[in-house]
């Protein structure tokens, strides 16, 4: 896919999660918009190895998104990629639906760990990687976190351990919207500099503009074709709520559904910006 | 094999090994016990099946996770008051929510880690392990029924809890006894009370059941290696014919194997039951056999609890 059918696709993926959210009436826009690319990136940008058509292939990549709440936009991205039929991203929190409102690998075809409770993803990751590895299996391994969840001491005991083993096979990639629920991510419990403790931590960092479809792209291709002996970090800069002009940098829509104004208005502009992408 | 005496955990790491060398995909992962739990072995036989952690229970969890979703059958280490209670949102959420094929297999386990003390002295595991969803419950008695346990543990998918302890205890099985996940076995025959024990506590109610025969009374003895699925079948079939129960385990009676007993006889056949374990208490630093006695866990309390069961029964 090319770099303007990347961006258009990115677009879809926002418009579904607009759509998906407030027909749920509940769920996670902000942290989902704000990952669009990434999420895009991996699936249609040739990143991340996988074939719809045959969710458990041999060989394939894996993608675990750590940071389960944003469960919308791997959801719209699966759909998009062919995994379920897109008519199903309706059914997002309902009663009987594979939807879940955080990913449930029981459930989903494509969703490839059941994540909720922050801190896991990367030491699930981590567990794949040395799986992979003993199965002399050269598959890549890449899971999203957030930066709120970076709070969690778990993911600290993953990163010392990703390191120790030389899991050159793990990518992980921080959804950097310095946003969490009670506020700005500096404000509630400072991170900073996540870039400094993951390499203090031996791991191999690469920052990007995570909004930025062409860096994204070529971040994670990096990121991915890296293979010195470290883990690697993509620490992706990016706006919580980014594409809707008014979730964009507010905590406020971490976990809210817009009501039928607010959602008619963000796919208005959503889809202004799709004319714009053909 | 009569006098002989050995740990639970003792089965544990050469079990691995063997289950290993018989083919199946096996792996465990350790928070810097290996020696303890005796996982070090498989490390020693197979270096590249024995991640070990570090201090870092939480990842332990995460990585045997992703270990079981990239096809391997993971074991978890640790001891039982870290490998469970620390770490229970991990077993929820990612374990047992997703049904995987890890093995929750910690060691010291219960009050018969003795000096360490109340701290290390987890007696809550069984209830914690026992309310998730898609967990299985086994509490070998010895160290065949460890080496059984460990082997079901790996030849049955999904998650399973195995409860192992640090003390040296007789043995009670023959190395070729059979064990099935949801079987209990019958030790002794008896038509006065049912002694429904699990773990160390098998030691004591046997001896219970000897002095209870002195005074005339007949105790059947339960062996539940399995407490989830409970062996309703047996225990039904022994309480029908007793008419009373005395439950035994170094666990709190809150949530163990008292109260899946006591579940079981409110739903299907309701009979006196007194419940021997922790009273609602933590443990304290001794040597075992002292916090047998202080805790009323030794085969005296549990003949005095078979005596109150009985009264009930006559009341």
């Amino acid at each position: 896919m090319n770099l303007e059918d990347l961006k258009g696709k990115a677009n879809d993926i926002r418009i579904d999660i607009v759509k998906m959210v407030a027909e749920a009436g509940s769920g996670h826009p902000g942290g989902s918009l704000s990952s669009a690319e990434v999420l895009c990136a991996l699936y249609f940008g040739g990143v991340l190895e996988h074939d719809p058509s045959d969710p458990k292939a041999a060989g394939r990549d894996r993608f675990v998104l750590s940071k389960g709440h944003a469960a919308p936009v791997l959801y719209a991205t699966l759909a998009e990629a062919g995994y379920f039929p897109v008519e199903e991203l309706a059914t997002l929190r309902k009663l009987h639906s594979r939807l879940q409102g955080h990913p449930d690998c029981r459930k989903l075809p494509g969703v490839e760990a059941s994540t909720g409770s922050l801190g896991q993803g990367l030491s699930i990751a981590s567990g794949m990687a040395c799986g992979l590895r003993l199965n002399g299996e050269d598959s890549t391994v890449f899971t999203l976190m957030g930066d709120g969840e970076c709070q969690e001491g778990q993911v600290w005991e993953a990163a010392m351990f990703a390191a120790h083993r030389s899991l050159d096979n793990l990518v992980a990639i921080v959804d950097h919207n310095h946003l969490q629920i009670d506020g700005a991510v500096e404000d509630v419990c400072s991170l900073e500099s996540l870039s400094a403790k993951f390499e203090a931590f031996g791991w191999q960092v690469f920052v990007c503009d995570g909004n930025d479809m062409e860096a994204v792209v070529s971040t994670l291709e990096a990121a991915k074709a890296s293979r010195g002996g470290k883990p690697k970090a993509v620490i992706a800069e990016t706006t919580k709520g980014k594409g809707v002009s008014f979730m964009e940098g507010q905590a406020g829509w971490h976990g809210k559904a817009p009501n039928a104004e607010q959602t008619e208005q963000a796919i208005d502009e959503l889809t202004d910006k799709e004319a714009m992408h053909g | 094999m009569a006098n002989e005496k050995k740990a639970t955990r003792a089965a544990y790491g050469e079990t691995l090994v063997e289950l290993v060398n018989e083919g199946l995909d096996v792996v465990a992962v350790e928070a810097d016990l290996s020696g303890s739990t005796t996982t070090k072995k498989l490390g020693d036989a197979y270096p590249d099946r024995l991640f070990n952690v570090g201090i870092a229970e939480q990842d332990m969890v995460g990585v045997a996770a992703g270990l079981a979703l990239t096809g391997h059958v993971a074991f978890t280490g640790s001891f039982a008051v870290f490998g469970t209670g620390r770490v229970y949102d991990q077993i929820r959420n990612t374990v047992c929510y997703a049904n995987l094929d890890v093995k929750i297999a910690p060691t010291h386990a219960g009050v018969s880690v003795g000096p360490d003390g109340g701290s290390h002295q987890m007696v809550e595991d069984i209830a914690l392990m026992r309310a998730l969803p898609n967990m299985r419950v086994l509490v070998p008695a010895d160290y065949a029924a460890a080496k059984a346990a460990i082997k079901l543990a790996a030849e049955t998918p999904g998650p399973v809890y195995v409860r192992m302890g640090r003390a040296s205890v007789p043995c009670v099985y023959d190395a070729d006894a059979t064990f099935e996940i949801g079987r209990a076995h019958v030790l002794r025959d008896g038509s006065d009370v049912t002694i429904v024990a699990c773990g160390v506590e098998i030691d004591e109610a046997l001896k219970a059941a000897e002095m209870l025969a002195e005074k005339g009374i007949s105790a059947e003895v339960i062996d539940m290696f399995s407490i989830k699925p409970l062996d309703e079948e047996r225990l039904l079939e022994s309480v029908r014919k007793t008419g009373c129960v005395v439950t035994a385990e170094e666990h709190s009676v809150i949530g163990g194997l008292g109260s899946a007993v006591a579940e079981t006889l409110c739903d299907s056949y309701p009979a006196p039951l007194v419940r021997v374990g922790m009273q609602d208490c933590f443990g304290t630093s001794g040597e075992m056999a002292e916090l047998m006695r202080e805790f009323s866990l030794d085969a005296q309390a549990i003949v005095e609890a078979a005596e109150a069961a009985m009264a009930k029964k006559q009341a």
